[in-house]
Formats: C-alpha cells, structure tokens, sequence
C-alpha cells in the first residue's frame, strides 16, 4: 500500500446511492489527501451524511468504488473501516449511555485488550491532544460536548489516518468549537486527514482547506475554501441566494407571557432542571432562548406549555392571568399555541394521516357534536391548513410520517398558527430544514410578531435567534441570563453566556442548582 | 436438633423452589438486557416441563430430559425471534402468542403422560460431603439442576459485568442504532439472547416436571413464567438481585406449603393466592420510583430494531 | 439476506384486512399439516376440525354461544389496546363478572323477576371494572406494569372463584360436587332457537360491538386513547391525560369482560362452577388482533375463534387429542398475522446475492 505524496489517502469514484425514489448519493468523486482538513458542504439533505455512512461502512453504496491509498475496498464494513483507520465521530447515536467512557472504548478496541491497558493509554491519548475525559463516566450523564469528546478520544485511540466529523459544532458552544479546531488543525498537521461535515459557510472558510459542494446527492464545485466568499460558497450550496428576512423595527406592547422566580427538578434521568428562571414576553415581540438543548430547555417548555404543572400558579402567567396549574388545553384556551422541537411523534402522531391530526390541537366549536368528531369541518381546516403552508403532497389523508420533516413542519406550524394565537412557543422551529423551509418559517413567525402575538423561541441556532429575536437571554444550566436586546449583544457575547459557568456539558449536570453568576 | 432440622429442610425447599424460577428469570434478564422483552417465558417453561418428561419417560434419563427441555425452549424462542427481530413484530403481542402456542403444544406433547408419574430418586447429594452436619445438606445435597442454576446466576453475571461479549451485549440493549452504526450486529445478538433465554426457561420447565413435582399437569407452571418476568423487573436488570427475588418466591410458596400442613383453618386457595399476590406487591414496591426505574431499564426494552 | 424491505409509503386498506383472512387460511392449513405430521388423515383432521362442528343447526348455535364472550371481551380489550393499555387479564375479569353476577342469581333465588338478569349484568359488569380497577391504580399511582398485574389478579380470581364454589357458595345438594345450586329461569338468559343452546348472550355481544364500533370511529373520547397508543409524548403534547386514558381502558374492558362471565354462568353454564370459562379473556386478545382492533372486523374474528374452540372440543373427541390443541391453532393464527404485517408495511424485494448486507433504509442526513 504506498503512500506517495500525491496518491490521495481516500477516493471516491461514482458513489451512488437510492433510498426508494430518492438519490441520495449521484455518482459521486471525493479525493482527500493526507493531512488535509476536507470540507463536505451542503445543505440539510444533500446526502453528506449518506455519503460518510458509505464511506465508513454503515451502508453500502449501489454503485462505485472507494480506494484507500489507492486499493480498491469492495467489502466495507465499519470494523474494516476502523482497520484501515478511519475513525468517525457521528452526528447522533454512536455512544452508549448506559455504558461508562471505558467501557464505550473497550467495545471498539482490538481484541485482547484489557480495561487496565486502555485505561492507562486513555490518559496518555487524553493528555496529549489535551482533550479531558474521566474513564468511569457514564456516558449518559455527561453534556453533549464531552461525549463528543469521548467520540473524538476513542477514535484517536485507533491512531486514525482518516477521522471523518458529522456537523461536530452544532451541539457545541462558539468556544467549545474554537477549541475543537485547534485541536483538528493539530491532528491535520500531524498527518491525518479530516473529512468535516457541515453546512456552516464560516466555519468551513476557517478551517479548510478544500471543500466539496453538494447538492441534491450531486458534486456542484470543488474549492478552496479560504478563496471564496460566504456568498459564492452559499450560491454553489443553494443555486441561488434566499433573500433576507423583513424584520423592522419592534413596537412591543403589554407584557403577555410571564414566568416568575420558576425552579424545578427535571423529571427525567440526568435531566437539568430549572433555578429561578424569570422572563417575559411583550405582545408584537420575539424573544429567543438560546442555549446547547439539555440545559433546562426541555423543562422550560414543559412548564410553559402546561404539560407540567408542578409550580404555584402565579409562576407562569398569560395575559397577567396566573396559570401555573392551568394544564395544557386550558392554556390553549387562553391563546397560547405551541410549535414543539419533535415533529413526529409530539407535533404530529405517526401512523394517523394529516386530517387527524389537525385534531391533535384544535379545539374549535364546530369541530364536535355531543362528544363526536364532525370530519367535515375537521377536513376543511387540514385543506386550509395545507394550502395556505404549502404542505406537500397536498392530501389530507397522507399519514405524517409519510411527510418530509419540512413538510410536517410546515403542517404543524400551520396547524398552531392558524389558530388565531395570541401567544406562541416554538423550539428549534427550523431544525433540519432545508434553507428555503427555515425561512419561510422564520418570516411566518416575524409576521406574527407585526400581528401583536408575543412569541418566544427556543433555539440553538445563533444565528436564527439573532435574524427574527428582539430580545435574547441564554439558558445554561438550568440558569437564565438576562435578557439583551439583539440589537445591542453579539455571538460572541451570546456564545460565551452558553458555555456559562459551568461550561454545559463539562462537569455533571446533575448538580442541581450550581449556577455561577453568568454576568 | 429438632429446629435445625427443620430450619435445614426448609432452607433446601426454599431454595429448591427457587430453582425454576431462578432460571427462567435469568434468561429473560439476558434477553432483556439486550433489549427484547420475550413475554413468552410461561409457554416456553410448559414446552420444556412436557418435553423434559416425555423424554424423561421414555429414556429414564434424567440428563438427556433436560437437554430435551433447553433445546425445546430454545426452539420456541427462535420462533420468537424470527416473528419479532426479522418480521419486527409486536414483542408483547408475540410473546402472549407465543404462551398461548406453547400451552397447546405442551398439552399435546403431554396428553400421552396426564396424571402420570416420573419414577424419580431424589437427589443423590455429593459423597461425603453431604454428611457434614447442617452445611451438608444445605449445600451438598441439592438437585443438580440447583446447582447448574447457581452456576448460570454466576456466569451471567461474570458474561455481563466482565466479558466483552456481555459488554457487546448491554451496548446493543442500550443503543441499537448506535451499536449498528458502529458495526456491531444487532441482530445476531438479539438473535443469541433470545436463544439463551428460551433454553433457560426450557430447563426451568424440566426442573418442575422432572425433578420439583415428577408428574406431568396440563399447565403446571402455574405462572411461574410470569413471575420470573416480574422477578427481572424486581431485580432491576441486575443478576444478582434475581437470586434475592427467586428466594423470596422460593420462601413464600414454601410457607404457603407448610401453613396448609398445619391448617390453620385458612381455606387452601387463599394461601395458594400468596404467590401471586406477593408479585403485585413486590411490582408495586419496586416500579414506583419512576427515575429508579427508568434509570435501570434497558433503554431499547420492546422497541424493534429496523436495520 | 438476499432481500431487502423498503417501507411502503401507505399501506392500502385492504392490504390490511386481507391480511387477517389470508392469515386465518394459512393457520388453518396449518393446524391441518400439524395433524397429518403427527399421523392423523389431513382430510380427515379438517373435517373434525373445521366442517363437522357447524355442519348442522345445533352446532351453528354452538358456534354462536362460544362467539358471545369471545366477542365481548375482545371488544373490550381492542378499545384498550388502542390506546396502547395492556390488560391481558380478561380472563381474570370475566371470572370475577360470573362471581358477581351469579352471586346475585344466588342471592335472590327466592325472589324472582325480570329486573334480576338486567342486575346480574351490571354487577358482572361491576365486578369485571372493579378487578381491572385494581390493575389501574397500581398502574397510575404506583407504575405498575399492567400486564403483569392483570395477569397474577386473573390466577387469584381464579383460585378466589375456587374458594367460593368449595365452600361459601356450593350446593348443599350438590354430592359435594364443587358447584352452586343451579339458578332459576329468572337468572338465566333466553335460548333463541329451539335445538340449539345458543341464547341472547350473542345479542348482547353483537350490541355491544356495534356501540364500540360507534365509539372507536367517531368519539372524541376515542380519539385521544388512540392518540395516546399511538404516540405518548404527542398525547401529553395535546393535553390528552395519559391517566384517564389509562383508567378508561382498563375499565372498559373490565366491564366487557365482566358481562362475558354474565352471559357464561347465565346462559351456558346455569351455576357456578370451579372452571367458567376454557380461556376465553386470553383467546379475546388474538381476537382483538386478527380484528385489528376494529370492533365490526372483530365480529368476525370472534366467530372465527369460536369455530377454534368447538374444533378443539370436537377434534378430544373424534381424534383423541387434547382440547388445548386449540392453543396450537390459535398462536398460530397470531404468529401469521404478525408476519404478514411485514408484508403490509414493507415491501419486500430481492437484490440478490451479491451484495453481502443490504441496506433497506436510513434517513438521508440524519
């Protein structure tokens, strides 16, 4: 197997992949050289992750071939992959919770190795790349970007010659992401090559050096990416540019959504619950909660929307009305609406086609007689609800499973909005949709900001908060920072309140109540 | 004397009844911990207890009933695990089919055998050993397949504390999905599991028709396939506290036994309720620390893996 | 393998209800191979099984009686399962339903009148609730899993009804036989056709199905048990109490299973005995399901599993197998229908050999 300067470390040749209808993958090339930090662009859908699975040998590729230093490898799989040394740190689902940090290292390592072994070559690796990891942890407990630490020290303990990262930032603080590429522009120097996914155009420009364009399963361009603009790269990810959101100037009104002095456990292992968060929303106003999800977020919402009751009433107020106690529908009642983060299987219920599922929330008058459903007028709405947010396909009898997520997202959003709201909560509204989905979206929200609704969206994505947000305070921790006015705070300020004291995801989240002050 | 006697004869009940209870809940702890609820432990104990004594019948041999009775209910459970890990069906649905299938198929297999018994020596005690006083016959003089179930309890909790098999094991319990993406087969070990926990409750069945009762009745687990399921929940997923559970059924049915001896003028069926009712009980103790037992549950128990 | 599934975008619905009778099929062809294995004339096993029991007006009448409390508490437990509430002891219930009911027939023998039966019911009914409230409670307050504790309450009503019949209730002319005294006219439901014993229980099954029917398909009530079997966190989303939903389909199916044992001491039976029913409340649940949790289809089913028993019955006598062979048919009906759901909701198809572990699926970019 030479290795000559030149020979790429891993080609691709017309990878080509179909799910059903979809091409996922069309006849793809990929050359990445050694020690070369190696961009896969592409929106939310392209088929990058697709195309890592294949490489990594989670899924098998219709069609193609893939050379490792210039031998062709027919028969992938992810231990022969780890053989040849690649390593992959995966975007969801690739750690055990249950398991401790060693044991999750222990399940991958060469046969016959021991705990004690591994325990002390863990400490030399961790040292060495200065990422800190305790071996008896149990990976469950710990935040978001330790496991990912844990990932990234697993598969450096392989001595990978190729580690390939799925979109490794979006669960990680703008600090903790500085620190990540320092640590990757090490590896790269020392001779690994990184395959890094992502669709973040700032990110990419900082540290790669090649990138690889996407679109639709296709190679679009390949470029260097420190030579392009934000806007050339966009324009070869997208094919064109999406306009900006409209978002004048706030004219807020009344306060209309409050919570007072509301602390809480969470209900849930290792959840973070809440300490003495208070905010309010005023009519014709966004405020954003920003913040890495498993800091509070989940039993914020939960407080919010009524599917939680354990506060005194006067905790969580609509309108200056306590409603605390008020369970969901009555808050419903009083005009709060609510777009959750999970589309299927919260938003919507799978296996029930769209026409019953408008039902999920709705609860006009004309929609019942005498404790039965009336599916005439039930239906009329669901053709409402699609026509007017372009859901497609265009049935009211498709099953919301059978719907892509931004599809569903648009039915759910239609569904809530179409309510005459006075209030509305939305999580991640555009998690994992396509540009053009996430901003029709995010201007339907803006518009209903000019309507007098109060809204309050919670997100991870800076910077949607700060293209529809007046306001935004930052939850870390089970903690809520003040709330800044978008216009007078910046990412970096925004970033350094999410890594908070202490960092989400360094140290146990299950200590309860341990916030620093977070000014 | 006397007492010692008879704290010595009810220690060897106890932990005689115990014995099947001990074994089935163990491979339905192993199934389970790699994510498949099999509710289909009483119909795989009944083929087991109507296989064992047939075969016991037949060959006057007591080992190859029982090795009969683990292959029968490894069989069965390998219908199991086609319906729920190939086809992906309903865990629960298919394991009550899979009881009510294996109550007609060990009827059938019976039906030659009903009311008749096994012509059985007791436990023949280990040589010289068995006579020491007090530890010989508690712990020396025991039915093999007593021991066999201590050395089970031991081995599955050597195989999922400290092998990388049982470590592969847990992981495909915990995450399916992740465990897949990194190459590890998700199926061939559910597949394995579900085997063992069929084979344990096959010998868990023999244990009663061969040795416990030498007789053969139309539904003679009476439940005890359902308890052993409760007894994993009991135990929290955890080997060793199956052993605690099965004791403290081994015990009840035993007192039950030695109340009706005495007649207290408590009717039968209520005592016979005993067992039964002391599973509720130790269900409603153990579930109703909601975090507690989240926190143990294996985190994919009853979903279906879809490669 | 060389097959590969791909989900199918919607199953078509009658895909979905082929399957059950194309499943009733193969299980039947295969109860008959099973016969022929074990040394019985294939032909001639069928016919026992299958075409003898219903071949004249006694046995159609007997295929109605069995339908009455299959029917009943596979209505029952479908509305249960819809909304995701495992109560798998309606055997348990219907036992406590003919304690209740014939205790009062036991009660009230010297009193006779046409309110009494209507009584009967609904403390059967009464009775069947009240044991599945136990399961509720420990499930809602203290968590406890609901199919196990239905089914260790189904053994205790079993060994309680043993008590009753042995002691406090058995006929003092009975020969020590463990049975109560036989009930009046006024406590026994009417036969509905002269050579049969089949009585009005199958009315009141049939009834009760339809008003479930009416339930399941247009209730809003119903709707949020199903949304709450279908997806938890979408129920709790929608403000649908998970608890009451919980609470409802245990006691709906308690009720149902409690009239079951109305119509078995009532109108088969006459008395109370050590054994009222050969396991009907576990067949109710294959029922529920070869009836895909549709009250109208269950109808059906019901009559299918009706046609199990007799054939089971039938087959002791004239074959000389045990009557629990019918435990056989029926977990294989359950095993087939399973299967073919592969087939209703993937498709399958070949790609050969060559590839050596196909993908089926997997979401494109997470």
């Amino acid at each position: 197997m030479g290795e000559g300067p030149g020979q790429p470390r891993l080609k691709l040749r017309g990878i080509h992949k179909t799910y059903s209808a979809l091409v996922a993958n069309d006849r793809i090339d990929l050359d990445v050289m050694p020690s070369s930090i190696h961009a896969v662009l592409g929106e939310n859908g392209a088929g990058k992750s697709t195309l890592m699975k294949i490489i990594y040998g989670v899924t098998e590729a219709d069609a193609g071939t893939m050379f490792w230093n210039g031998a062709p490898q027919p028969h992938l799989s992810p231990a022969r992959a780890r053989q040849l040394g690649i390593g992959m740190v995966f975007q969801h689902f690739s750690l055990f919770p249950a398991l401790t940090v060693l044991e999750n290292i222990l399940l991958f390592a060469p046969k016959g190795a021991t705990r004690e072994e591994l325990r002390s070559t863990l400490k030399t690796v961790s040292a060495e790349y200065g990422i800190p990891v305790n071996p008896d942890d149990v990976v469950g407990r710990l935040g978001m970007g330790e496991r990912q630490r844990v990932e990234i020290v697993r598969c450096l303990l392989q001595k990978p010659k190729l580690l390939i990262l799925d979109e490794p930032t979006s669960v990680l603080t703008p600090q903790a992401a500085e620190d990540l590429f320092v640590m990757l522009r090490r590896l790269a120097a020392n001779g690994c090559s990184i395959l890094y996914i992502s669709h973040k155009l700032h990110e990419v420009r900082e540290l790669c050096h090649t990138a690889t364009v996407l679109k639709a399963g296709r190679v679009v361009a390949t470029v260097d990416p420190r030579e392009e603009s934000e806007d050339a790269l966009a324009r070869h990810m997208l094919g064109s540019m999406v306009p900006a959101i409209r978002h004048d100037a706030a004219h807020a009104g009344a306060e209309r959504m409050s919570v007072l002095a509301l602390s809480r456990d969470s209900e849930v292992a290792g959840g973070v619950g809440l300490d003495d968060v208070n905010l309010a929303v005023r009519c014709g106003e966004i405020f954003g909660i920003a913040g890495i999800a498993g800091n509070g977020q989940a039993e914020l919402l939960e407080a919010l929307s009524g599917e939680w009751v354990g506060a005194p009433a006067e905790c969580v107020c609509l309108d200056g009305a306590p409603m605390g106690r008020a369970g969901v529908r009555a808050r419903r009642r009083a005009g709060l609406v609510y777009v959750p983060e999970e589309r299927l299987g919260r938003g919507s219920v799978p296996g029930m086609p769209l026409r019953r599922n408008s039902l999920l929330t709705t609860g006009f008058a004309n929609f019942f007689r005498g404790g039965l459903i009336r599916q005439g007028p039930v239906d009329a709405f669901t053709r409402r609800c699609i026509e007017e947010f372009d859901v497609r396909p265009a049935d009211g009898t498709a099953n919301a499973d059978a719907l892509s997520g931004g599809n569903l997202q648009k039915f759910i959003v239609g569904r809530e909005l179409l309510q005459s709201p006075k209030a509305v909560i939305a999580a991640q509204p555009t998690w994992g949709l396509d540009v053009g989905a996430a901003r029709a979206i995010r201007q339907l929200l803006v518009d209903l900001r000019e309507d007098g609704v109060a809204i309050l969206v919670v997100s991870e994505d800076l910077d949607e908060l700060f293209a529809i947000c007046d306001q935004i305070a930052v939850l870390a921790n089970g903690c809520l920072s003040e709330a800044k006015s978008a216009s007078s705070t910046s990412v970096e300020e925004i970033g350094r309140l999410m890594s908070g004291r202490p960092v989400a995801g360094v140290g146990s989240p299950l200590q309860g109540g341990a916030c620093a002050d977070q000014a | 004397m006397a007492e010692a006697d008879f704290f010595i004869f009810i220690a060897v009940a106890t932990l005689t009844a115990a014995t099947p209870l001990l074994l089935a809940a163990l491979g339905e702890l192993v199934s389970e911990r790699s994510g498949v609820l099999n509710l289909g432990v009483e119909g795989m104990m009944l083929v087991g207890a109507s296989t064992g004594f047939a075969v016991a019948a037949g060959s006057q041999s007591l080992a190859l009933a029982v090795l009969a009775a683990i292959a029968a209910g490894a069989v069965l459970s390998l219908l199991f695990g086609f319906l729920t890990l190939t086809c992906m069906a309903n865990q629960v649905a298919t394991g009550l089919a899979l009881t009510i299938f294996g109550t007609g198929v060990s009827a059938y297999i019976g039906s030659g055998y009903t009311g008749s018994a096994l012509e059985v020596a007791g436990p023949a005690g280990i040589a010289y050993l068995s006579e020491i006083p007090v530890l010989g016959p508690l712990m020396f003089s025991l039915e093999p397949l007593t021991y066999f179930a201590f050395l089970m309890l031991a081995g599955v909790w050597w195989f999922l504390q400290r092998s990388r098999a049982g470590l592969t094991l847990r992981a495909v319990g915990d995450a399916p999905e992740a465990a897949h993406a990194n190459g590890l087969n998700v199926l061939r070990v559910r597949y394995l599991a579900v085997m063992f926990g069929g084979a344990m409750a096959g010998a868990g069945g023999a244990f009663l028709s061969v040795f416990y009762t030498p007789v053969w009745v139309e539904n003679m687990t009476a439940g005890r396939g359902w308890i052993a399921i409760a007894l994993v929940v009991f135990a929290a997923w955890k080997p060793t506290r199956v052993l605690f559970g099965a004791l403290l059924f081994g015990g009840v049915t035993i007192v039950q036994f030695q109340v009706q001896g005495i007649n207290l003028g408590i009717p039968t069926q209520f005592l016979s309720m005993l067992p039964y009712a002391a599973t509720i009980v130790v269900l409603v103790v153990i579930s109703s620390d909601r975090i507690k037992i989240g926190l143990s549950t294996p985190a994919s128990l009853g979903v279906p893996f879809r490669r | 393998m060389p097959i590969r599934l791909e989900p199918r975008a919607a199953a078509s619905r009658w895909v979905r209800y082929l399957a059950p009778v194309a499943s009733a099929l193969a299980a039947m062809i295969a109860g008959t191979l099973l016969f022929f294995f074990i040394g019985h004339d294939p032909a001639e096993a069928f016919y026992v099984f299958f075409v003898q029991p219903v071949s004249d007006l006694y046995g159609l009448g007997e295929l109605f009686l069995k339908t009455a409390p299959i029917l009943l508490c596979a209505t029952g437990l479908a509305i249960g399962f819809r909304s995701n509430v495992w109560n798998i002891g309606a055997e348990g219930q219907l036992i406590l339903g003919a304690i209740c009911g014939g205790s009062l027939a036991l009660a009230f023998d010297s009193v006779q009148g046409w309110w009494l039966l209507p009584a009967m019911f609904l403390a059967g009914g009464i009775g069947g609730m009240a044991w599945a409230t136990v399961a509720a409670v420990l499930r809602v307050r203290f968590n406890a899993n609901e199919i196990l504790v239905t089914l260790m309450l189904t053994y205790i009503a079993g060994l309680f009804l043993s008590y009753l019949v042995y002691g406090p209730l058995r006929s003092p002319t009975g020969f020590n036989w463990p049975e109560s005294t036989a009930f009046h006219g006024a406590a026994r439901l009417p036969r509905l056709l002269d050579g049969t014993r089949m009585n009005a229980g199958i009315l009141l099954a049939l009834g009760v199905a339809v008003a479930a029917w009416v339930f399941v398909r247009f209730s809003y009530l119903s709707y949020q048990m199903e949304v709450g079997g279908k997806a938890v966190n979408a129920a709790r989303y929608a403000g649908f109490g998970r608890n009451r939903m919980i609470w409802l389909g245990l006691l709906i199916s308690g009720f149902c299973a409690g009239l079951a044992g109305v119509v078995e001491v009532a109108g088969t039976i006459g008395k109370l005995r050590e054994v009222v029913s050969p396991g009907y409340g576990f067949a109710a649940i294959i029922v529920a399901y070869i009836g895909r949790l549709n009250p109208l289809a269950i109808i059906l089913s019901s009559v299918l599993m009706a046609l199990f028993f007799i054939g089971g019955e039938q087959a002791k006598v004239s074959l000389g197998v045990p009557s629990a062979i019918t435990g056989i048919f029926q977990g294989t009906l359950l095993f087939f229908l399973l299967m073919s759901d592969l087939l209703v909701s993937y498709r399958l198809t070949w790609v050969g050999f060559a590839s050596n572990s196909a993908e089926g699926g997997g979401a494109v970019d997470g």
